[in-house]
């Protein structure tokens, strides 16, 4: 199985249409890579679904960034 | 082709009356139908009335039905792209003597139901940019009616929330519209006393009942690509009743 990094990115990738370039650590789901409030929840959703966890709306609310997504995501993977 | 090639439709509240009338209508238009119902006692005669359809048993409240129902309809039949909350009670009484079990049950039933299966349904119609929730309303939750607090309370839950879904998923292509029926001939308003249907009998221009297909075949409408530009929108269909 893929690290959970490229997991991630492929995700976002798929989900908001955006070349893979672009997804970078700093990268800001809004700002950078254009996504609207229910493509992030399409997002979260779609994270929910790949790595079978439940995130809480506090927690989605705080990612904002591709890094963000990963640390978390890693975070909870390790857990 | 017909106007719904390929579409997958499911009906709440799917086994009789209005309900049943629309998933005829969806099928003749060329949608796969999908009828769910809480009524066990009338499966068997909807698979009857809808050869090619699916009945499943689903209490619209229940999360776990409406999970279960969601997932059996897209596993055989494909992603569901017409929605139809149908599904609805009623337990009238005047104001002063209305029991919590009766404003709660109606409320429950009508409007949670509605919203745990758009919730439900709603997931995948984003996924597929494509969809149409049809919203059953009544005139009764745009001009009220004594004796049905808690059923025009439920009602126009729906419309304002028909309105909030729309605006949701227009940027998704998903459509959500309401239709109100007026004084339609059914099970639910055969309940009601003679002199009751007389007095709305007299309310009514064009001077008779609706027919559970004047309904359905709005709600046809609504489904399919004729309404395409048509979203947020409440389609009263009650013989002239409310103007």
């Amino acid at each position: 199985m893929a690290d959970i990094e490229s997991r991630v990115r492929d995700i976002i990738v798929t989900e908001l249409g955006v070349e893979p370039s672009k997804v970078t650590p700093e990268a800001s789901f809004v700002e950078d890579l254009g996504a609207d409030s229910l493509d992030t929840v399409e997002l979260v959703m779609a994270f929910e679904e790949e790595f079978g966890i439940e995130i809480p709306d506090e927690d989605a609310e705080k990612m904002e960034t591709v890094g963000d997504a990963i640390k978390y995501l890693t975070e909870k993977e390790g857990a | 082709m017909k106007e719904l090639e390929g579409a997958v439709a499911v009906i709440t509240g799917g086994f009789r009356g209005i309900g049943l009338a629309t998933a005829k209508q969806l099928a003749d238009a060329g949608a796969a139908v999908a009828v769910l119902d809480m009524d066990e006692s009338g499966k068997e005669s909807a698979e009857a009335e809808l050869p090619g359809g699916r009945a499943y048993i689903c209490n619209v409240t229940e999360l776990e039905d409406v999970n279960t129902a969601v997932d059996a309809v897209t596993e055989e039949l494909g992603p569901i792209t017409v929605l139809v909350n149908n599904a609805g009670v009623t337990r009238d009484n005047l104001l002063l003597r209305m029991k919590d079990d009766e404003w709660n049950l109606v409320l429950d039933v009508n409007l949670r139901g509605t919203f745990l299966m758009t919730r439900a349904v709603s997931k995948g119609m984003i996924k597929e940019r494509a969809g149409s929730i049809v919203n059953l309303a009544s005139v009764v939750g745009v001009m009220g009616n004594a004796g049905q607090a808690n059923y025009a309370s439920a009602k126009a839950g729906i419309i304002g929330f028909t309105k909030a879904v729309a605006k949701e998923l227009a940027p998704r292509g998903v459509r959500a519209n309401a239709v109100a029926p007026g004084f339609i001939d059914t099970a639910m308003t055969q309940k009601l006393p003679k002199k009751a249907r007389e007095t709305l009998m007299g309310q009514i221009p064009l001077g008779k009942l609706g027919e559970p297909e004047d309904v359905a075949r709005v709600i046809r409408f609504l489904a399919g690509p004729a309404s395409s530009y048509i979203t947020g929108q409440v389609l009263v269909v009650d013989g002239g009743m409310v103007m």
